[in-house]
């Protein structure tokens, strides 16, 4: 799944650091070398990284509840295995993630606190249910393609880990773009029935999907130094402005229309104009205002805190061994 | 006495070279239909099963865990879907039976409940499960022969892993272990039902279609008492058994589940996915 730098509040930490070294060190990015776990960074650096590479790792864990919540109902066996199989990938980018931040000093426990205090963010598009079975469609081809055009200048970001951990998930990722937009063709060239229910996911996806790729340029504070330490290699607007060119004749030829009235070829631009996000929206679902977003965090604290006596259990036992093999 | 029917000479050959040569058999149709019967069973089994691990997507202890189930998930229904095209459709067999005509046993389709009791019910059954699919591997229909071929390797590490859990659960805290047991005990009475043998399957086991299941019933009360053993875990006290799911005499459980699986289907039946 995805992540953007999304809070507009984090005051950049100015510390007094070595000249000399963060000169070598912006060289080193520069230069378009990889930075490894053990090479010294700023600690704005490291402190960025942290914050990006967990959020997309609890974007990935947040973002199985809403494609899970059709799992059950999934409306053939071909489409029950492909979600399945979806489900336990972003499972498994949440690992990578996971493993890709505690290279820089964090843990995985401390993270997940942060997620269930609220502390940390996760991708605003998870806080929007997931109603009919054109849903899930509407994701794979949506916002796992928004993801991919947020990830794939990823694979060249400045931090090694990050950087490998989006090799392995963009191969991935672009699986279930194109697993997504083959369940909207078939809905497109179904029933009456099945046609509404395509157009109309499209109509409640398509600006959350907009507004994955994080605030415009000029009110995004930490973009340009992200730009300059290679964290970011594109903008939120090139990244965006990107993903409506792909995506507009997609849904032509779906022959679905696309909610925006704005929406037309810019021959001058070579790129089309799109209307004005709304983003006191965005704001609010930042802010953890979203339609589910109480939802979400709740089924996320619930099944810690009922796992907890399975996480305690695996624990004990484990030391039990441990001694009997020491014994 | 009305007299026999001349035997002809291609007909003699036929037998000869049959491949249940010389016994006495039911015709061809009755065999079809007990095979689908069969193969019905084994899907039904899978595909509950299946659904039911779904319903923990998102809401498991740790992560490793969720994925875990996932896949045993995902495994379920892939060997659902190849047992169950066997008899036909898959897709309409999944989505446009009703309860009565499902043949899965009790133990898949009980509810989830906490980790534990989901442990023990896979327990028990992968259990169960793999020592089956190993014999079906050697069945002499060939279809059933290549799909059990296939899901052993997949169920051998279901059942590691469940078995994995039943230790770590039943000797790691106090509370884990009161649940593994209660999770065992709940379980217990619908074992039984796994080693039934009606008509059906007696037929299938002679022509060695079916594995008889009463073949490896010592092996199998054998390998749930060492993991027990391992786990610090005492033996449920038998039950009454709980049979009726091979018939389609179900929980109330079963009902409740197919109307959320089944839904679309049902409610768009001209559409297709």
């Amino acid at each position: 799944m995805y992540t953007t730098e999304m809070s507009k509040t984090v005051k950049p930490i100015e510390v007094a650091e070595d000249p000399a070294l963060v000169e070598a060190f912006e060289a080193r990015v520069a230069a378009d070398e990889f930075i490894e776990p053990k090479d010294w960074m700023p600690d704005a650096y490291r402190k960025t990284l942290v914050r990006q590479i967990s959020q997309h790792a609890h974007s990935e864990i947040v973002g199985m509840l809403p494609e899970g919540n059709w799992i059950t109902r999934a409306p053939s066996l071909r489409r029950k295995a492909i979600l399945l199989a979806k489900v336990q990938d972003e499972a498994g980018h949440g690992l990578y993630l996971y493993c890709a931040a505690e290279t820089l000093g964090t843990s995985r426990e401390q993270m997940i606190d942060a997620l269930h205090s609220g502390k940390a963010k996760y991708s605003t598009i998870f806080n929007y249910p997931t109603l009919t079975w054109a849903d899930i469609g509407a994701i794979g081809w949506l916002v796992d393609g928004a993801a991919i055009m947020n990830q794939v200048p990823l694979q060249r970001t400045s931090y090694g880990p990050y950087a490998r951990a989006m090799v392995r998930v963009c191969k991935e990722e672009s699986f279930h773009q194109r697993q997504g937009y083959e369940i909207m063709i078939a809905l497109a060239n179904g029933t009456p029935e099945q046609r509404r229910m395509a157009q109309d996911a499209l109509n409640r996806w398509w600006w959350p999907s907009l507004m994955m790729f994080g605030p415009p340029d000029d009110n995004s504070p930490n973009t340009e130094r992200s730009m300059r330490w290679r964290i970011k290699r594109e903008t939120n607007d090139e990244l965006r402005q990107k993903f409506v060119d792909i995506t507009k004749p997609q849904a032509d030829y779906l022959g679905l229309t696309i909610p925006d009235a704005a929406l037309a070829w810019n021959e001058e631009k070579g790129g089309h104009d799109y209307g004005e996000i709304d983003w006191e929206e965005f704001y609010a679902v930042v802010r953890g205002e979203g339609p589910v977003a109480r939802e979400r965090m709740e089924a996320r604290r619930k099944a810690w805190d009922d796992g907890a006596w399975v996480r305690d259990a695996a624990a004990a036992h484990e030391a039990k061994r441990q001694a009997k093999a020491a014994a | 006495m009305p007299s026999l029917p001349t035997i002809e000479k291609d007909v003699e050959r036929h037998a000869r070279n049959a491949p249940d040569g010389g016994a006495f058999d039911a015709p061809a149709d009755v065999h079809e239909a007990a095979i689908a019967d069969y193969v019905q069973r084994l899907g039904d089994d899978s595909l509950i099963l299946g659904q039911r691990l779904s319903e923990w997507c998102g809401h498991a202890p740790v992560l490793e865990v969720d994925l875990s189930l996932a896949n045993i998930a995902l495994d379920l229904i892939g060997q659902a879907t190849n047992f169950l095209s066997i008899a036909g459709d898959a897709d309409r067999l999944a989505f446009h039976r009703d309860v009565l005509d499902w043949k899965n046993c009790w133990l898949v389709e009980q509810p989830n409940g906490d980790f534990a009791r989901t442990m023990a019910r896979q327990f028990l059954f992968s259990t169960w499960q793999h020592m089956l699919l190993q014999r079906l591997a050697e069945s002499t229909h060939e279809g059933i022969a290549a799909v059990a071929a296939k899901a052993v390797k997949e169920v051998a590490y279901h059942r590691e892993l469940a078995a994995d859990w039943v230790v770590r659960l039943g000797d790691g805290t106090d509370e884990s272990a009161r649940r593994m047991a209660d999770g065992l005990e709940w379980c217990w009475r619908f074992v039984p039902e796994l080693f039934e043998v009606d008509e059906t399957l007696a037929g299938l086991i002679e022509r060695g279609v079916a594995a008889d299941p009463r073949d490896f019933a010592d092996d199998y009360r054998a390998a749930i008492a060492a993991t027990l053993a391992e786990a610090n875990l005492g033996q449920p006290a038998d039950q009454r058994p709980i049979l009726g799911g091979r018939r389609g005499h179900h929980s109330e459980h079963l009902g409740h589940l197919l109307a959320i699986m089944q839904y679309l289907p049902r409610t768009y039946p001209q559409a297709t996915w």
